[in-house]
């Protein structure tokens, strides 16, 4: 495609928003950064890899700019050539104007003048993004004495400010330590300070949130919108969230396979999406706030270094007319000034007035070709398809008996698990101990799914690896099944493994890289004493969607959704009653995670399987759970069905969790009220007396004296407020307040 | 923590303590200092050489472990017994620990030193020609065995004396005997002896040093916070040398702990060819010699150097290594 | 969601990929595809060759005593020269050559096996298990090897040599069992692994399915590196008269009969000597283009 300048500043102002620091409304100022037909290229010849294919934006004063895209499609090298730190042997073409000076291929010399000091950059990783041997405060005051000609003193002085600018409590002090003592949210306020440290004209944040919990990435997306206001800077946000563009960007530009297929004011894109991918992307994501159930886009990304020759989309369109893979459409005006899109048809869209996608396909629908499989593939392993004694209603659709009279399989109660806390590697000695669970009861029944959240650090993949280790519990009871794990032999407990079957979070490291799918699929069988597992491998694989033919391939041969396929197909080779999934579809891509959740139920109602699902992302529990624990700190915070939990919580901090869940919806996500939680998850080593959220509880500061002391000096039990639904907070009641 | 200190004090006191013993109870067993004494002309009186063997705690008819507990019991006090010439092993080894250690030193700075510069500078510029040299040179360096390194290094000395027609590099011992001259004559004469040992010695060591450093540096390079470095606009070759070149000496560090015990057999080895008289030389004409005594004690001596370089190096990690120091374990 | 069409889609995607290449076809791609690794592998090849078929290829023996010409220049009679002895030096050499490969080979294949295991199941299991393997591991770090060895040499008379095999690998293994200690200590938190115990699946078998295969690039590159690690300390040893024994002969103890005639007959010396550097440096090559291949991360072209 032809570098079509088409997002440059003239057609991108939004009068009357009145969101950017901006000067004079009636005569918007120039553009500072202005990218202009980026190319970028890694390796040569016959295997070079096209990362990025002509991406053109501008950007002017105050303004933030979303750029979206999963994985692979070039948003992070945009903006890394941008600032010309790729590696060498990328070949990068194009144009990149900072306030009208050309920077692309500028020497050395003049390239670190402007990093750092007219624009600079915000990374993803904080962790790995600081030099792990230096004080923070020296690497923020670094930085500004390669653009300052102050002293030491005074760079370290200005340092603290910044660091206090960004909200980090007891700056001068903190100022001292190293990055490892600092938590994921507390390194990006480092990061960003560092970033702002010379008033920069254009800061770039790449995924600047991605490794954040919900309430942490809402602190700091606060942080950014200060650092815009203290710098009146242009902000360019790279993330994959559409939710997290929805809330803070003015503009958005989509992209897909290195190159922008749709761009325009968040409305517009988000509204009235005129690229079907776009759209598709929209219907993909999970949404706190709707009950419709997230639609699949179908496939997966072209890779880059085996682009399609017409629409990189194609392949995957479900408006795809042949025309489409005669040339690649081009980035063209549609419908409202500034609104552009890469599509052939997307006038007829237009015309048609509306994102054709945000409906299932007819006749895909899972419950169809589902059933078929079942009919067709289960009887014939022998076995009866679901746990002796329930019957299979047809279609596995019909509603399960009431909740009460459902058998229970997994029941825990009391669950404790400390660790003790070991500081230093040179002289090692014990400091503590953390209560990674402290004090954890609930239980599942069958056919339900009971979801845990939390953010990291509550204890949820603790209480989780503790019921499948099988073994007694520090304290409290396990039940699995009806079996006490404190009572298990090892006979016993090899029989309910075959049970209880657990599902990873990352497929790429869940599957042996060594063996075969058909090994991995094969394993629990063969380990089970099942002979010539042969046919139920093939059944297995055919159950989940993948083809039998692959078998002989090795997990690499795959992609990230069809590996967690593997996964799946591997725990539910014994043919489980009850599976444990950990954060099942966190590290795959937003378009192929709906078709994971789906396969998920479909799966669990066919089968009859009861989950217990670990999650972090609250818009995910929502479309696959029944019921839903809030954790906070190694307690649960509060317990019952999702659409009661998700409608009214009572728990403050489940409150401000839900509220700290942007929402794909520019609208919604603007008029929506944030409660922001102050400060850090404190250290599970030395958790607070008496009720454990009480050191970032909103309600808590609203109440009297009498009533805080209470706080501090009672721990809050799990009370039954509602028919199913529980919270541990002496003033549940009161937390509508908030 | 200070009972973890003691415990890993004492954990190093038992390694010793077993290593020691093992080695005594091998060198008891196998060697035969009873062999010294034959094939004498004239042959000298069984009664003799038994009562000779006995006075040392040689004596192969008592039982091991009787001489065992002799030995021990003399060890535990500090002394480590007789040679089979009769000296104090104690008087022999402490003149000759300052020559090990003297070589030892010059030839471990200037090995590593040298090994991590040259390691690093080639990563920098990886696959450039400084890059090509120095991995061709080290890899043929690390073919060469120090015994054939160490008499290449005398034909070439020899061939080079020859060609200038002077004794500029000398090829035996640690000074010349007798050496007349005030203390610039004294100290050109030991520089002159230095060279070539400590060549030899530190050669091999600057290779491996120089290949860890390369990729140590190299797994740096693309390092996140390189970039940021970069990024905050630091040229590249401040950057390299201020975040990586720092970040990457710590795992050099912790190699140390591993090489130090090929350095001590590298010593044997440069000692007992050049003929410095050090502990390496004798450890070689003590097994020559049926010399149980000093087998024993040159292993307790080796054991405690290795400890020690470990210890060394753990402390080394902590200075360079916050994370360490502060010891947040995740 | 449709099973069919994103069977299709990703049939579709997974036919760019298809016939993907096994993991050894790529390694070994990538190893022959470097210069290092062909030219390493060419010269052990030749070295192999040389020991092996060489002799067949001489007029003499290496027991043959030419009483006619005592320490002669390399001619068309003695194609190396002779000894003082009279011994002819390609033959000498080759059967020295031939000696030092198999017990290198030997000893590095042998120490790397106990490596791995010992250092896998004190990373598996932790607790006592660790700690007791850990001590032994520590204890032989701090026994000098060589002086061992050297002591023990009488043992190696004559034809003992398998046994000089098994303690020169008993002091081979300690640091790679070190290494392989802490990938196992970190292999054991990951997934797949996890998802194997979850299932079941006993502990050894775990270690011997999951763990070892796992780390098999490191082993077979260390393996590589120990071939001449063994040559050289086999070497050193026969140079001072602690190794292979007479009259056997191996590389070390001819360089060491070499070193002292060196001067005035430098055939005598430089044949063996360049012989061992060549193999070594051949040994050392394969090993570097072999992690190069296994890890395309830590050699060229990283992101
Ligand atoms: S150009 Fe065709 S294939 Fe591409 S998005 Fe538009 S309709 Fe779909
Ligand atoms: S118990 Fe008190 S501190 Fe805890 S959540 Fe309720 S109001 Fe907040």
């Amino acid at each position: 495609m032809k570098g079509y300048g088409g997002l440059r500043a003239e057609s991108a102002g939004r009068p009357g928003t009145g969101r950017a620091a901006r000067d004079d409304p009636a005569e918007p100022p120039g553009p500072v950064l202005e990218v202009t037909d980026l190319h970028v290229t890694f390796g040569a010849g016959a295997g070079a890899v096209r990362a990025v294919r002509g991406v053109s934006y501008a950007v002017r004063p105050g303004e933030v700019l979303g750029v979206v895209g999963e994985s692979g499609s070039g948003k992070s090298v945009t903006s890394l050539a941008v600032m010309g730190l790729l590696p060498p042997h990328a070949r990068v073409t194009g144009s990149v104007r900072l306030h009208g000076r050309e920077i692309l291929g500028a020497d050395e010399k003049t390239l670190s003048a402007v990093r750092g000091g007219t624009i600079s950059m915000v990374f993803q990783d904080p962790l790995s993004a600081l030099t792990p041997v230096y004080r923070v405060g020296d690497q923020i005051a670094e930085a500004v004495r390669i653009h300052r000609r102050v002293s030491r003193r005074d760079a370290a002085r200005r340092a603290v400010e910044l660091l206090d600018l960004v909200g980090i409590p007891d700056a001068a002090r903190r100022a001292r330590a190293f990055p490892h003592e600092f938590s994921g949210g507390m390194r990006q306020r480092v990061m960003i300070a560092m970033a702002i440290a010379n008033d920069p004209d254009v800061l770039l944040c790449d995924e600047p949130t991605t490794a954040l919990d919900v309430t942490v990435q809402a602190q700091v997306l606060e942080v950014l919108r200060r650092a815009r206001r203290e710098t009146g800077a242009a902000i360019v946000l790279i993330t994959h969230d559409l939710g997290v563009v929805a809330g803070f960007a003015d503009r958005v530009m989509v992209m897909y396979a290195g190159r922008p297929v749709e761009a325009g004011t968040v409305d517009d894109v988000y509204l009235r999406p005129r690229m079907p991918y776009t759209a598709g992307l929209l219907a993909a994501v999970p949404r706190l706030d709707a009950a419709e159930r997230p639609v699949p886009i179908e496939g997966a990304p072209p890779s880059p270094a085996a682009l399609p020759p017409g629409c990189p989309f194609e392949p995957r369109c479900p408006l795809a007319v042949p025309a489409c893979s005669a040339a690649e459409p081009a980035l063209e005006p549609v419908g409202s000034p500034g609104h552009l899109a890469a599509c052939i048809r997307a006038e007829e869209i237009e015309a048609a007035g509306g994102a054709p996608l945000a409906v299932r396909p007819p006749g895909a629908l899972p419950a169809e070709t589902g059933a078929e499989v079942a009919a067709g593939v289960l009887p014939a392993s022998g076995v009866p398809p679901v746990a002796a004694g329930v019957p299979e209603e047809p279609g596995g659709r019909a509603a399960p008996p009431p909740r009460r009279d459902r058998e229970v399989v997994l029941a825990v109660d009391g669950l404790v698990r400390h660790y003790p806390l070991t500081k230093g590697t040179l002289l090692r000695r014990r400091i503590g101990t953390v209560q990674a669970v402290d004090g954890v009861s609930f239980d599942v029944r069958e056919r339900e799914t009971l979801a845990l959240v939390g953010e990291s650090g509550c204890g949820k993949t603790t209480t989780l690896m503790e019921i499948l280790r099988l073994a007694r519990p520090q304290r409290g009871t396990v039940t699995v099944l009806g079996r006490d794990t404190a009572a298990l032999g090892a006979r016993d407990r090899m029989a309910i493994r075959r049970d209880l079957q657990v599902v990873f979070q990352d497929p790429m490291a869940s599957l042996d890289p060594r063996m075969t799918v058909y090994d991995i699929v094969a394993e629990p069988l063969r380990t089970h004493g099942v002979r010539r597992p042969g046919p139920r491998v093939r059944e297995l694989l055919r159950l989940v969607g993948l083809e039998p033919g692959h078998a002989a391939r090795h997990p690499q041969d795959f992609s990230g959704g069809q590996r967690q396929r593997v996964g799946i197909a591997r725990a539910l080779a014994l043919e489980p009653r009850l599976v444990v999934l950990d954060e099942p579809v966190s590290a795959l891509d937003v378009s192929i995670r709906a078709g994971v959740l789906d396969l998920l139920a479909d799966l669990k109602a066919r089968l009859g399987l009861s989950y217990l699902f670990v999650a972090h992302d609250l818009a995910v529990v929502r479309h696959l759970a029944d019921r839903v624990a809030v954790m906070y700190l190694g307690v649960i915070a509060e317990i019952g069905r999702v659409e009661r939990v998700y409608a009214a919580p009572l728990h403050p901090y489940t409150r401000a969790l839900l509220s700290a869940v942007p929402v794909p919806d520019p609208g919604a996500e603007r008029s929506r009220r944030h409660i922001l939680l102050e400060g850090d998850l404190p250290s599970p080593a030395d958790p607070p007396s008496g009720c454990r959220f009480r050191t970032r509880c909103p309600l808590f500061r609203m109440l009297n004296g009498a009533e805080q002391a209470r706080c501090v000096g009672e721990r809050p039990p799990l009370r039954m407020l509602d028919d199913d639904h529980a919270a541990s907070c002496h003033f549940a009641e009161r937390s509508g307040a908030i | 923590m200070a009972g973890f200190l003691f415990r890993r004090l004492l954990n190093y006191l038992a390694l010793i303590a077993v290593a020691t013993s093992l080695a005594y109870a091998l060198a008891a067993t196998a060697l035969n200092p009873r062999a010294n004494y034959e094939g004498r002309n004239p042959p000298i009186p069984p009664a003799v050489v038994d009562a000779r063997l006995a006075e040392l705690n040689l004596d192969d008819r008592t039982p091991l472990p009787e001489r065992y507990l002799r030995w021990a019991s003399g060890v535990v006090r500090g002394d480590f017994g007789r040679t089979v010439t009769g000296g104090s092993v104690n008087q022999d080894l402490g003149r000759r620990i300052g020559v090990t250690l003297r070589l030892i030193t010059a030839g471990l700075l200037l090995g590593s030193v040298t090994g991590v510069l040259v390691g690093a500078y080639a990563a920098v510029r990886q696959y450039g020609p400084f890059d090509r040299l120095a991995t061709g040179v080290s890899f043929a360096v690390l073919a060469v065995p120090t015994v054939v390194l160490a008499n290449i290094l005398i034909i070439a000395a020899v061939w080079f004396n020859y060609l200038v027609g002077a004794h500029v590099f000398l090829v035996s011992g640690e000074a010349t005997p007798g050496m007349p001259g005030g203390f610039a004559a004294q100290a050109a004469d030991r520089l002159r002896h230095l060279v070539l040992p400590t060549l030899s010695l530190s050669l091999g060591l600057a290779a491996v040093y120089s290949r860890y450093q390369r990729n140590m540096m190299l797994d740096v390079l693309g390092a996140d916070f390189v970039r940021t470095a970069m990024a905050k606009g630091l040229r590249r070759r401040t950057a390299l040398v201020r975040h990586a070149l720092r970040t990457a000496l710590i795992p050099a560090v912790t190699y140390f702990a591993f090489t130090f015990g090929a350095l001590l057999v590298g010593t044997t080895f440069t000692e007992k060819i050049f003929g410095w008289h050090g502990m390496g030389e004798q450890l070689v004409n003590s097994i020559s010699a049926n010399d149980v005594n000093t087998v024993a004690a040159i292993s307790c001596f080796a054991a405690l150097a290795v400890l020690a370089a470990a210890l060394a190096s753990d402390l080394m990690q902590a200075v360079l290594d916050p994370r360490v120091r502060m010891g947040a374990d995740r | 969601m449709s099973v069919t069409d994103e069977e299709l889609a990703e049939q579709r995607e997974a036919g760019n990929r298809l016939g993907a290449p096994s993991r050894l076809r790529v390694v070994a791609g990538r190893f022959f595809g470097s210069f290092q690794g062909r030219a390493g592998f060419a010269l052990l090849a030749l070295m192999f060759l040389l020991a092996f078929a060489g002799p067949f290829l001489g007029r003499w023996s290496y027991t043959d005593r030419d009483f006619t010409a005592f320490l002669a220049p390399p001619s068309a009679d003695h194609w190396w020269g002779t000894l003082q002895t009279g011994a002819d030096v390609y033959a000498v050499t080759l059967r020295g050559m031939r000696r030092s490969l198999v017990v290198g080979l030997l000893a590095a294949v042998v120490g790397t096996t106990l490596a791995a295991v010992v250092g896998a199941f004190a990373g598996y299991f932790a607790g006592w298990t660790d700690r007791a393997l850990t001590w032994a591991t520590d204890l032989l770090l701090v026994l000098p090897a060589f002086l061992i060895l050297a002591v023990m040499s009488p043992l190696f008379a004559s034809g003992q040599w398998p046994l000089f095999v098994l303690v020169l690998a008993l002091f081979l293994w300690m640091v790679t069992s070190k290494i392989v200690r802490g990938v196992t200590i970190s292999l054991r938190e990951r997934e797949f692994v996890h998802a194997a115990r979850f299932m079941g699946v006993r502990p050894t078998t775990i270690i011997f399915r999951h763990i070892l295969p796992n780390m098999s690039s490191l082993l077979v590159v260390d393996a590589t590196l120990n071939v001449s690690a063994a040559i050289l300390t086999e070497t050193s040893l026969s140079y001072f008269g602690f190794g292979i024994q007479p009259p056997d002969v191996s590389l070390g103890s001819l360089i060491a009969d070499g070193t002292r005639t060196a001067l005035y007959a430098p055939w005598t010396f430089w044949f063996c000597a360049g012989l061992l550097v060549v193999t070594v440096l051949a040994v050392n090559m394969v090993g570097d283009s072999l992690r190069d291949a296994f890890d395309p991360a830590s050699g060229r072209g990283r992101r």
